[in-house]
């Protein structure tokens, strides 16, 4: 491997848990080691993650995963050409509703707690109740209309037969003031990345109804997103990046490490909150509500193990399927190709060489056929479930897509499938 | 020649009190007119709908810049243009991206003669944005009322045992009997249909 064409590089991170794997690479020497400067800058929004990368004042940044396809796709005001060839960590999110919609969904169905996959079906009957006695939709918000926290909303909402789009008032609204809004009453409940769950829990405003992890077990959350311009001129750059971030996603992974990984993200200059509560999202001691029975969710944060850090093309599969899904996107592309540009496994598995760590040979998996773990390729995976019992097969996208009686497609399906037959 | 300025009504967001009062005294000594502040964490839509302004100014290094992006995207949250200004250290490359056109910043915040320029290019570039917006919902709608008519066409059909044309007429007829629209109409059809299957 050569040594990088660029040494001096600014990443941008949005405060949150996930941004761990950044922070550990920078103040545990794995960018160093690689030969790379890195100056962290903790960013305000996405769109400013989005825009910054995109013009250069940033080399990279922690992103949804959903970013680098909307912002090639031209979704959400800024189109530009985007690649990621590093994936940050699965899974992590979780809904939180208030106090008073918890108390009201329990009435309904004293089960919930006990069986967190009754939930949906308990507010759509809730939805239906207070529809037929006139009153006004619940409000629900999320963090970016292409982020994993939407999909997961949506998925778990429709799964019950609830329609987001007419029978609840869906909002975006900054993680950072999810527990305020709820506390004040604007919202009722949130779909959003710790800890800003566990806050809402800690001081007893909200309570976590169920967790992104037991909505899909294998969800892709976090990535590194470069301009595919980026990836091109700096090959070598980018082969240092993603094995400094390797070797610090597989040090988080330890568990004897996770308590420096809290004391560090409790900093001011990542996320500046108390360690109590980075610690109930991240290490293993969960609570869904305030004073509640700690519960063992030991994949709730996944870093590194189960090939947590491959670009999965499936993974790019499955998001646009739910972009056409939610009505974002209602143009006629080859979805393959597209996301063949966007998604680089081929660039992940050379880093991956170079440490002598496991990568697949294959670029799509099937998601949502198996409950426990199992073994691919001789590495251990985690189960990858959908609560509802779907399975996806990127290769029968199309089916998937039509598949939803929930749904707001605004494509013409016919020429979807015409230029999508293989 | 003066040119003549429009008064605009304008929006602004900010994090630091301080600097908003340094670029509300600029657009007020433009001429325009500030009517609604807010700070962070505040629920927009709401602000938004009130008000109504012509324009939105936000800080860039606040969070709810994603907020405003999802309200642009969405029509009944009526969609208002965006600029947003910043003093940071990356001023060059996003005055560069100004240039490119990737979206509207006022860099380094308070220089009158640059402001300006800037709120009108927003304006302009978001009313043509909008107008081919609602020229493609209005393409997609006929053709979705298309769909409903067909299916509510051929369940008449298949009830009444007319023809296509026969079908077409009687509903119609109906339609304007009641004074509604055919596309309701079709709804009515494709709905009293489902409930006695």
């Amino acid at each position: 491997m050569n040594k990088p064409e660029k040494n001096n590089l600014k990443l941008g991170f949005i405060p949150l848990t996930d941004c761990c794997v950044l922070a550990i690479a920078s103040e545990k020497g794995m960018f160093e080691k690689y030969g790379l400067n890195v100056e962290l800058s903790k960013e305000a929004s996405w769109a400013n993650i989005r825009d910054k990368v995109c013009v250069g004042a940033l080399d990279g940044a922690h992103m949804l995963a959903g970013i680098p396809i909307a912002t090639t796709l031209g979704l959400g005001f800024t189109k530009k050409p985007m690649v990621t060839a590093f994936s940050i960590n699965l899974n992590g999110n979780a809904i939180t509703v208030s106090n008073g919609l918890y108390e009201r969904l329990l009435a309904i169905d004293e089960n919930i707690a006990r069986d967190r996959k009754r939930t949906a079906m308990a507010l759509k009957q809730l939805i239906e109740e207070d529809k037929y006695s006139g009153k006004a939709p619940l409000t629900f918000a999320m963090v970016y209309p292409y982020s994993s926290h939407n999909y997961e909303l949506q998925y778990w909402m429709a799964s019950a037969g609830i329609d987001p789009a007419h029978d609840v008032n869906l909002r975006v609204i900054p993680p950072q003031y999810m527990v305020r809004n709820l506390q004040e009453g604007q919202i009722d409940g949130y779909c959003a990345g710790g800890p800003w769950n566990s806050y809402a829990v800690k001081e007893n405003i909200g309570k976590i109804l169920i967790t992104g992890y037991e909505i899909w077990n294998y969800s892709p959350e976090k990535v590194l997103g470069v301009t595919r311009e980026w990836a091109e001129n700096y090959p070598d750059t980018h082969f240092a990046l993603i094995m400094s971030l390797l070797e610090a996603a597989a040090w988080i992974e330890q568990p004897k490490n996770r308590v420096a990984v809290i004391e560090i993200l409790a900093k001011e200059k990542y996320i500046g909150i108390s360690e109590e509560v980075i610690g109930m999202s991240m290490a293993d001691n969960y609570q869904y509500e305030s004073n509640g029975q700690i519960i063992s969710i030991p994949d709730h944060n996944v870093f590194h193990r189960y090939l947590a850090n491959y670009p999965w093309r499936s993974h790019a599969i499955w998001i646009m399927t739910q972009m056409y899904r939610w009505g974002q996107f209602d143009q006629v592309v080859n979805i393959r190709e597209t996301v063949e540009e966007i998604y680089r496994p081929d660039i992940y598995r050379q880093a991956a060489q170079q440490l002598n760590m496991n990568s697949p040979t294959i670029d799509y998996k099937t998601e949502g056929q198996h409950q426990d773990a199992w073994s691919l390729q001789n590495v251990e995976m985690g189960a990858d479930a959908f609560f509802d019992g779907q399975v996806f097969d990127s290769e029968k996208s199309l089916d998937y897509l039509t598949g939803f009686d929930v749904h707001n497609l605004k494509v013409d399906l016919e020429e979807l499938k015409k230029l999508n037959q293989s | 020649m003066i040119k003549e300025i429009r008064q605009l009504n304008i929006m602004l967001i900010d994090e630091l009190p301080e600097r908003s009062m340094a670029m509300e005294k600029l657009l007020t000594n433009l001429g325009h007119k500030i009517i609604a502040r807010a700070s962070a964490g505040e629920d927009l839509t709401v602000l938004v709908n009130r008000y109504l302004p012509d324009i939105i100014i936000v800080d860039m290094d606040s969070p709810d810049r994603d907020m405003l992006e999802q309200m642009q995207s969405i029509n009944s949250d009526h969609p208002r243009p965006v600029v947003m200004f910043t003093n940071d250290d990356d001023s060059q490359t996003i005055q560069k991206a100004v240039k490119a056109g990737v979206t509207a910043y006022i860099v380094d915040g308070l220089q009158p003669q640059r402001v300006m320029p800037i709120l009108e290019t927003a304006i302009a570039r978001f009313k043509e944005y909008q107008s081919i917006r609602n020229e493609l919902e209005k393409t997609r709608n006929t053709l979705e009322e298309r769909k409903l008519i067909a299916r509510a066409k051929s369940i008449v059909m298949k009830q009444s045992k007319y023809d296509e044309e026969t079908a077409h007429k009687s509903m119609q007829k109906i339609a304007m009997s009641r004074n509604m629209k055919l596309v309701d109409l079709a709804r009515s059809i494709i709905a009293a249909a489902e409930l006695l299957k």
